[in-house]
């Protein structure tokens, strides 16, 4: 009856946060979020091959300022999942990897909050002249 | 003891290893292609930019198609494997994890040749881009 929940509560229980888990959580958590508009992105620009007129219309719907904001948070999860990306190739290939792990997502969390930013900034600038 | 009778040592193939040396090695590239992509399309100009002439003029280049065609490929192959190996991890009934994994690979090859083709076969009409 309650194997869902138990399962659905000793699966946050094993997340406690310990050894990487929530890297390695919002790891999968970006990746699925990318690849998911990928997969609307290769639909959308596949329109091209149907002229302006439904290209342009379509992606009309790029311009509204909530779906640049979403734009803004696909750019985050990209720069996230890249860096992190580096991190466990960093584990991975170098034997004292995994001892220095934490630190290492430290320099992600920096490197990302130095990159995302003032992307975002850029991004959203334009809307408040 | 390892490998008594009872439990016979599974059939082991190379293909994990192979989805993981893919993992790492598309994954560098793609830390170049995609930061790349995201800071031309996205980030210093205004979205509002990229129509159907703007991708005419860039598809004019045997070079950005290369380039996006590569992109794709890479892109998407990382991220269906990625969603593979969640999937494995996260759906614990044989019958739906085979299930969706079947249905991921045909939509995934499904999608892959719809955004192929239009990077390939895309010509710009007289007069546009």
């Amino acid at each position: 009856m309650s194997s869902f929940r138990w399962r659905t509560i000793a699966w946050f229980a094993w997340y406690r946060g310990q050894s990487g888990q929530w890297a390695q959580l919002l790891h999968r958590i970006t990746g699925l979020g990318i690849v998911f508009f990928l997969g609307l992105h290769i639909l959308d620009t596949s329109l091209v091959g149907f002229g302006p007129s439904v290209y342009n219309t379509v992606t009309a719907i790029y311009h509204n300022f909530v779906v640049r904001l979403l734009e803004v948070v696909l750019v985050g999860l990209v720069i996230y999942h890249a860096l992190n990306g580096l991190r466990v190739t960093v584990i991975d290939l170098w034997d004292e990897g995994a001892l220095y792990q934490a630190q290492m997502w430290g320099v992600v969390i920096l490197l990302f909050l130095v990159l995302f930013l003032p992307s975002a900034f850029l991004m959203l600038a334009p809307y408040f002249r | 003891m390892l490998g008594s009778a009872s439990s016979p040592r599974p059939r082991t193939t190379n293909f994990e290893l192979w989805s993981w040396l893919f993992m790492r090695v598309s994954g560098a590239l793609l830390l170049i292609l995609l930061l790349i992509h995201l800071a031309i399309m996205h980030v210093t100009q205004p979205i509002e930019n990229v129509n159907f002439a703007f991708v005419a003029a860039r598809w004019a280049s045997p070079l950005w198609r290369w380039y996006d065609l590569v992109l794709l490929g890479l892109g998407w192959v990382h991220g269906l494997n990625g969603v593979r190996v969640v999937m494995d991890d996260w759906i614990h009934s044989p019958g739906w994890r085979l299930t969706l994994t079947a249905l991921l690979w045909l939509i995934g090859f499904i999608l892959l040749v719809i955004g192929a083709q239009v990077i390939f076969s895309f010509q710009a009409p007289a007069g546009a881009g």
